[in-house]
């Protein structure tokens, strides 16, 4: 199972923060310093796996990888594969890449719903369910166009039903 | 009117999620000012009824929960009332808030089931996958169990993009609502065959999941996921089934013959890494019995260290420490490699390799692997190098010193560790150094000189890591100063002025260290002198004779060595330090008078002598290590309340509770009062028969009766008294007894020099090992339901005309289980050649499984159900 994903700036500003587990908002932003104290202290071109048992319990593995100014941090228990868990970085930049035609960290920042489209297609409820860039773009456009669908049925009535309720 | 006019001009001039970010970036307010003001406007927004304003706000909400730490619980209802728009994009925020912030806790969370269970059924597959999202992640009990009928229903949908979702958020379902699996573990397992890709990725990582939390439940559908293992191609799959295996195989032996050869045909064929590593890992966790696929293995960890990518040379030692335990071959045949690692840049690299090499460690190659560590310990950065130095302190003094041989060379390797400039772990030398002068006493005269170099050397007072290595080293000289070659110089460097670097408490063990060593020489000095006078002293004549060399120059000298040290320290300001100098310098006081008068020997020294010889007989006992659990054995007293709140009683007499006293203070206490009860004594010269050394030892008997449960049990009983004092045995003298054999079988004939003895006790020396297996029943009950449940359900699962049987009785897993037995009783012959699964049954009748307990049943029906493909 995953843990967690997240996503920070190598100024330690998190970017996209997701828990599978509940967790109190405080709890999470610890968990976030944690990472990034640790994250900022690696040197280049080392391995990208993190003992993490302080932070996140027994068991608990981290991978990261480090593109230009941003981290992508997955963290996960013993029934994911290091190596595969890499790989998914990957797929999630990957597709990140085609949704926004060579992604830097300003449309990560701005497109904070998008992002969450693409991550919930690929993990959901902490397993991976999709691991083909093709297909979550495929199911990431849907969202959106329905989205725009119901926001443009929604500009009329809902001036209108304002103006009835006077 | 107005309200709904507000809401307008709310909705137009609202801040989207967009502006607020935007704002964000721009804010010169400081960043808390900027948030506290926006989360002020979406208070107000979230209010108004229009869902368009009511949903922006809360994204905006949700967004600043995620990433700056906001409490949004409080807008749990609204997110309610946002979910239940018609509209996708407010349906999504909706979604998104509550999958976020709400948890079992959450009171509004029983709003949501129609909601849910409306959208499950929705037409529309987007808002399907938002609420099967939203039950795989906030599931309770009661969702799970109320939503069951519409998760089985979408396990049979035709739609890939729904079906998927749905076989994943039956692992919570199934978690929260046991029940649940006699209703959707066949569709689960259905799956299995799928030749979907999708389909099947998502179908195996749920049984990875709970074969992770139960590998029994799991074992009969074994011929389902062999099939996938030997068919499937793809990666991801492969990868969850070798974990299943892996787990499976640990509590199914006859398993790893079977899947050993597939998996090794993977490794041969693949070229992806990752799937290469989980079939070294599960071969090396699960399957190390099985020599061809091990071999294999360890051929591709070689060939993973050997890489230049980090992470894979990180993972060939880590899959390295996996194996070493059992098979510690595979490391001593990379044997360069790990060492070469240790020298790698990456932290982890180095640390995985300073373990596998910590595993290596026996008796025979404990030195050079020392060695070079102590090399790399030099040229590593401070954190690497404790971390050496805390590893080979650990591996040395495991299980009492268990595989140091030499200890004059271990010593010494302890002394230049000191010497190591990034050196932290001194207060671990320290407790070895003393845990080795007390269990093991050939290497005292060792211990004694490296403490002496450590004295000696300037430089090290300086260092606040290794005061504590100090501390024991003085230590060591005062407490074994016989084998000390040059007293004058160990108490030269034990009163140096540099000493004034040191705190208190340090300070303190020097002053009372130069006192034991002061005493000593005395006593060599007066009963050589007796031994020339009387003949008849004969039993101080074998100490005497190496320390000849006391003359009265020599002795006066050192007195005056003392005196000059200590004279300042009575002025100091820490109690302790003053106390204790100003011990010394009354005891000094004392004697220097007679010593004065050199030539008068008969009649004063004998007094002198007499303190003397009562100090050195209360040094001279020799201290044993003591049992951890000494404290364990204390126990409390008839009507003590220890946990009884004391602060009344402190209020009402504050002042007169001192702090408790150490047993070493009193110790203290006891010696100084004596000797100026024996000073009085002098004075009003009565001098009798009533020797000093035996109030000594009649003290410390007295101390023993009263505290002899922390001594070491005593194997000689001495009833005599009157000698010296031998009532609590000598530590070395207990060794001999307790264990003359014990170390012999792992002593090698080859050896040069024999092992010294080491005082091991026989309790307490280990931790006390956690009860673990406890605490994993325990994890096991928890599951327990669950993995009950699957057992049932795999009973059922081939026979689909009982299953009704069994909803009607849903309540009673215990008798459900008994009864699928012996339904699988009636109808083994008649199903059993038509069935493609066969279940092995353990021979016995159904009326045991009626009278047994439940875990016993739980264990049979896991016996029950071992597939005979295995077989």
């Amino acid at each position: 199972m995953i843990k967690a994903v997240m996503m920070m700036n190598t100024q330690g500003k998190p970017r996209l923060a997701k828990f599978y587990d509940y967790m109190p908002v405080e709890k999470q932003q610890e968990l976030i310093r944690g990472v990034f104290s640790v994250l900022s202290s690696r040197p280049e071109n080392v391995s990208n796996f993190l003992e993490i048992d302080s932070l996140f319990g027994v068991d608990s593995r981290l991978v990261y990888k480090h593109y230009a100014t941003l981290y992508f941090v997955l963290v996960f228990d013993g029934s994911e594969n290091e190596l595969a868990m890499l790989d998914l970085i990957q797929v999630l930049v990957e597709t990140l890449d085609k949704c926004f035609s060579n992604v830097c960290e300003l449309d990560i920042v701005f497109n904070y719903s998008k992002m969450h489209a693409v991550l919930d297609e690929i993990v959901f409820g902490g397993q991976v369910l999709e691991t083909s860039s093709a297909e979550v773009m495929k199911a990431v456009e849907e969202i959106s166009k329905l989205e725009a669908a119901s926001n443009s049925i929604s500009l009329v009535p809902k001036s209108v039903s304002g103006w009835r309720g006077r | 009117m107005s309200s709904s006019s507000t809401s307008i001009m709310d909705n137009l001039f609202q801040r989207s999620l967009e502006d607020l970010i935007k704002g964000f970036r721009l804010q010169l307010l400081g960043e808390s000012n900027f948030i506290s003001r926006a989360l002020e406007e979406i208070r107000r927004e979230i209010k108004v009824t229009d869902l368009s304003t009511k949903s922006t706000a809360l994204h905006k909400l949700s967004y600043l929960a995620a990433l700056h730490g906001v409490d949004m619980s409080w807008a749990a209802f609204h997110a309610v009332e946002v979910v239940s728009s018609s509209r996708f994009q407010h349906k999504r925020i909706g979604y998104q808030a509550i999958t976020q912030s709400f948890h079992e806790q959450t009171s509004v969370l029983l709003l949501i089931t129609n909601q849910v269970r409306k959208d499950l059924t929705s037409a529309n597959e987007y808002e399907v996958s938002l609420a099967l999202e939203c039950l795989s992640r906030i599931g309770t009990q009661d969702l799970a169990r109320d939503l069951t009928p519409e998760v089985f229903t979408l396990l049979g949908s035709s739609k890939a993009f729904v079906k998927k979702k749905a076989i994943g958020v039956v692992l919570r379902v199934f978690e929260k609502y046991p029940d649940a699996v006699k209703v959707c573990f066949k569709r689960l397992v259905e799956n299995l065959e799928s030749s979907d890709p999708q389909i099947l990725s998502a179908v195996v990582g749920v049984f990875c999941e709970l074969a992770t939390r139960d590998p029994g439940s799991c074992l009969p559908l074994a011929p389902e996921f062999y099939k996938v293992l030997v068919d499937s191609r793809n990666n991801w799959v492969l990868i969850k089934v070798l974990k299943i295996f892996a787990k499976l195989a640990s509590i199914e032996p006859r398993l790893g013959k079977k899947v050993a050869e597939p998996i090794c045909e993977h490794m041969r064929r693949t070229v992806a890494k990752s799937l290469v590593f989980e079939c070294i890992r599960t071969v090396v966790s699960s399957l190390s019995d099985h020599e061809a696929a091990l071999k294999l293995a360890v051929a591709k960890i070689r060939e993973f260290l050997v890489e230049d990518d980090p992470n894979l040379k990180y993972l060939g030692l880590n899959a390295l420490s996996i194996v070493a335990p059992k098979h510690l071959w595979a490391v001593l045949e990379n044997k360069e490699a790990v060492v070469k690692a240790l020298s790698d840049e990456d932290p982890n690299v180095k640390l995985e390799a300073l373990h596998l090499l910590m595993a290596m460690v026996n008796e025979d190659n404990v030195s050079e692997i020392s060695r070079i560590l102590m090399n790399y310990a030099l040229k590593s950065d401070p954190l690497f190098c404790n971390e050496i130095i805390y590893s080979v302190l650990s591996a040395c003094s495991r299980n009492a010193f268990e595989i140091i041989v030499d200890f004059d060379w271990y010593v010494s390797l302890l002394g230049e560790m000191a010497r190591i400039p990034h050196c932290q772990r001194g207060e671990e030398i320290e407790h070895q150094l003393i845990d080795i002068g007390m269990r093991v006493s050939d290497a005292r005269p060792q211990l004694v000189r490296v403490s002496w170099a450590l004295l000696i050397d300037p430089a090290l007072l300086g260092n606040l890591f290794l005061h504590p290595i100090l501390s024991a080293a003085a230590w060591i000289s005062g407490e074994y100063v016989e084998f000390c070659k040059n007293p004058y110089e160990t108490v030269e460097a034990l009163l140096q002025p540099r000493t004034g670097l040191l705190p208190p408490s340090i300070r303190a063990i020097y002053i009372h260290s130069a006192f034991k060593v002061l005493v000593f020489c005395l006593r060599s000095y007066f009963s050589a002198k007796e031994s020339i006078l009387s003949s008849s002293a004969q039993e101080f004549s074998s100490t005497s004779s190496s320390m000849n060399a006391f003359t009265y120059e020599s002795i006066l000298n050192l007195v005056n060595v003392i005196e000059l040290g200590l004279g300042p320290l009575c002025g100091t300001h820490d109690v302790e330090v003053q106390e204790r100098a100003k011990n010394v310098l009354g005891f000094i006081g004392m004697l220097k008078q007679e010593l004065g008068e050199k030539l008068d020997l008969q009649d004063n020294e004998t007094e002198a002598f007499r303190v003397t010889a009562f100090m050195e007989d209360l040094f001279s006992e020799e201290l044993g290590p003591v049992s951890t659990t000494a404290q364990e054995k204390v126990c409390v007293p008839d009507g003590l309340k220890l946990k009884e709140n004391l602060r009344d009683l402190e209020e009402i007499c504050g002042e007169f509770l001192k702090p408790v006293e150490s047993d070493s203070v009193s110790y203290m206490d006891k010696i100084s009062f004596s000797v100026s009860k024996l000073r009085i004594r002098d004075q009003q010269e009565t001098s009798s028969s009533s020797s000093p050394p035996h109030e000594a030892s009649s003290l410390l008997a007295e101390h023993r009766k009263r505290h002899g449960m922390y001594y070491l049990p005593s194997q000689k009983d001495d009833p005599d008294s009157n000698g010296t004092p031998s009532d609590y045995p000598l530590a070395n003298e207990l060794a001999n007894e307790i264990s003359p054999n014990a170390f012999n079988p792992k002593r090698k004939p080859s050896q040069s020099k024999p092992r010294p003895v080491v005082v091991k006790l026989d309790e307490g020396d280990e931790l006390r090992i956690t009860p673990q297996a406890k605490t994993t029943i325990e994890t096991g009950n928890d599951d327990e339901s669950l993995s009950r449940a699957i057992q049932s359900a795999l009973l059922v699962k081939n026979k689909g005309k009982e299953k009704d049987k069994f909803e009607t009785n849903p309540n009673s897993g215990q008798r459900e289980k008994e009864e699928s037995s012996r339904i699988e009783e009636n109808h083994q012959n008649s199903e059993k050649k038509k069935k493609k699964k066969k279940k092995k049954k353990n021979g016995e009748g159904s009326s045991k499984h009626k009278s047994r307990g439940r875990n016993q049943a739980a264990a049979a029906s896991e016996q029950v159900v071992i597939p005979d493909f295995l077989l």
